[in-house]
């Protein structure tokens, strides 16, 4: 609901889809003989197509990344604080291009789309897809877009993975990777804490076997404690306690079950608002994506040999209070690559936010980011 | 723009097209001259202020902890690890002196002389713990917390089987005198040193 678009605001913005009717062959055996791609872009594509940087997202991210869709929104995009004129990644000087992912339930095709084949939407059907094909898609949409290299791939969290994925897989197609709040492979416990969300899923009534649309209903109770819990892993307890404490709604305690801590409420409104606005089947596709990235598993869990490939140079950034993806994730990555003879640099910010410090307006963080995106800039000048 | 004559000295000792690390990198200054002869590598540094103004100069700079030592790197995986204005501020010198000597075919390390004659005199004299423009901050308050002399340090690399290929000690306006020439350890301030591990 912004009264004036701010100066430093995209503005107002329109995704675009692309219809793709050549397959693309899935790790998981199975095609998609045709597929929608949504996207969206801020700035101008130069003349040599050179400036051009993809942002990849997250879990519950989409293609809005920035700016408004109308003077309605409540919200801009999910990184509008990094994104815009002026901005660390700054529009005035590159095109930047955040595609939904496939699997995804806002426009690119995915477990709510009509499956082709049945006329009927593809629900439980609609085969997992993993990071590896998510590159692949975004390297059709840059081929459409006739990006032959991006200047920078960026991702936080999942969408860091497919930044890495791009550097790994496609060397000669991107010039600089950004890697923020990230690991090079999911541990047990986070796969834990995606099976605790899974399960909540599945085990409500309304679930169906996935085949909820078909008795029109949502397993709004499963998901809702799917995301609750997610929220919680991506707080910081001092985050939560800054924001919330021990504060109560109302002054006393009931001594009953209802809710009483504005951390229940808080909990239980961002996950009526969160199952409104998210596609169960697609949650759990995403996190069975986070739980099968591991690049190095090829290459006998040597991450050095894995990065091996890479010519982008990369920026590193991880958080102090992330206990999701810690800072001992990042240098993982970042010791693979240093052992790999990489161009590499990398951060550890300050932030008591937690895993979604990565979309926070952190001054530090986005100095650097900003200081390298203006290299990146520079390099893209280059070509 | 000069370089401080300390970081001369280091980046006049170190051939062109090297690799190195530096460790301490502050804001990037060393590696910035150095990349202009195609010397490559890394800085390390624990305080990220700074890390706009290395990424502007294009150095490769990693946010580490020196007191947990080099583990990410292998052994003699650099020409040159240099360490400058650092010793001082680590918990054990030691510890870090053998992690450099390990990952460096060779190394620089630079560090203030405590045996220089206006530190002697102020805690001779004086009775209080010296302060000098190398030294500047109180006891109570400084991140030079294992300070050593000339002499210390050749000791310790004896001890460790670190042979010196080259000194150099300077005084504070990084300078060589007759003094620093015949009683470094009584007249430098800045002590300037090429080791490498000796193979046993």
């Amino acid at each position: 609901m912004p009264d004036i678009i701010p100066s430093d605001s995209v503005g107002l913005v329109t995704p675009i889809s692309l219809h793709i009717e050549s397959p693309l062959k899935l790790d998981c055996g199975r095609s998609l003989a045709s597929y929608d791609l949504t996207y969206e872009t801020y700035g101008e594509l130069n003349s040599d197509a050179s400036n051009a940087v993809l942002i990849c997202h997250a879990l519950s991210g989409d293609h809005h990344a920035a700016g408004y869709h109308s003077m309605d929104d409540k919200k801009p995009g999910w990184w509008d604080s990094a994104i815009g004129p002026g901005k660390a990644i700054d529009t005035d000087h590159l095109f930047v291009v955040c595609m939904n992912n496939l699997g995804g339930c806002k426009g690119s095709t995915g477990p709510t789309s009509i499956n082709p084949e049945t006329g009927k939407t593809y629900g439980p059907d609609f085969p997992i897809v993993t990071v590896p094909d998510w590159v692949k898609s975004q390297a059709v949409l840059a081929d459409k877009l006739n990006i032959k290299q991006w200047a920078a791939v960026v991702g936080g969290s999942l969408g860091a993975m497919q930044a890495m994925q791009w550097a790994i897989s496609l060397p000669d197609r991107l010039k600089h990777v950004l890697i923020i709040a990230s690991a090079p492979k999911l541990s047990a416990q986070n796969i834990a804490f995606n099976e605790v969300a899974r399960t909540a899923i599945k085990s409500d009534p309304n679930f169906h076997n996935g085949h909820y649309a078909d008795h029109d209903t949502l397993p709004r109770q499963g998901l809702g404690l799917a995301r609750m819990l997610g929220h919680i892993t991506y707080l910081s307890d001092e985050a939560m306690g800054a924001k919330f404490g021990r504060e109560l709604r109302n002054e006393t305690l009931n001594y009953g079950y209802g809710v009483e801590f504005q951390i229940e409420s808080y909990l239980r409104y961002q996950s009526t608002n969160f199952v409104e606005r998210f596609d169960a089947n697609t949650y759990l596709l995403m996190t069975k994506a986070l739980d099968y990235f591991d690049p190095a598993k090829e290459h006998n869990d040597d991450l050095a040999k894995t990065v091996a490939s890479i010519k982008a140079k990369s920026l590193v950034i991880s958080f102090t209070s992330d206990w999701r993806f810690s800072p001992e994730r990042s240098q993982e990555i970042v010791d693979a690559l240093l052992s790999a003879g990489k161009e590499v640099s990398y951060a550890e910010i300050e932030a008591n936010q937690g895993h979604d410090a990565f979309l926070m307006p952190i001054p530090r963080y986005i100095e650097i980011m900003k200081t390298y995106m203006k290299q990146v800039i520079a390099d893209s000048a280059l070509s | 723009m000069s370089l401080r004559l300390d970081l001369q000295i280091i980046s006049d000792w170190i051939p062109d097209g090297s690799r190195v690390l530096d460790l301490g990198c502050d804001n990037g200054t060393l590696l910035r001259h150095l990349q202009q002869r195609g010397i490559t590598g890394y800085g390390l540094e624990i305080d990220n202020s700074k890390f706009a103004d290395c990424i502007t100069s294009g150095v490769n700079v990693i946010q580490a902890d020196l007191d947990q030592g080099l583990p990410q790197f292998a052994d003699h995986s650099f020409d040159y690890v240099i360490l400058s204005q650092t010793l001082q501020a680590v918990k054990r010198p030691d510890f870090l002196l053998e992690e450099i000597v390990r990952v460096g075919k060779q190394a620089i390390i630079g560090f203030p002389n405590f045996g220089h004659w206006q530190c002697r005199l102020q805690l001779a004299f004086g009775g209080h713990m010296p302060q000098s423009k190398t030294l500047p901050n109180a006891w109570f308050d400084t991140p030079n917390i294992h300070l050593c002399t000339v002499q210390d340090f050749d000791k310790l690399c004896e001890r460790d089987n670190i042979s010196v290929l080259r000194r150099s000690i300077v005084n504070h306006a990084h300078q060589d005198t007759i003094g620093t020439r015949l009683l470094p350890n009584l007249f430098g301030q800045i002590a300037l040193y090429q080791i490498k591990k000796q193979l046993v």
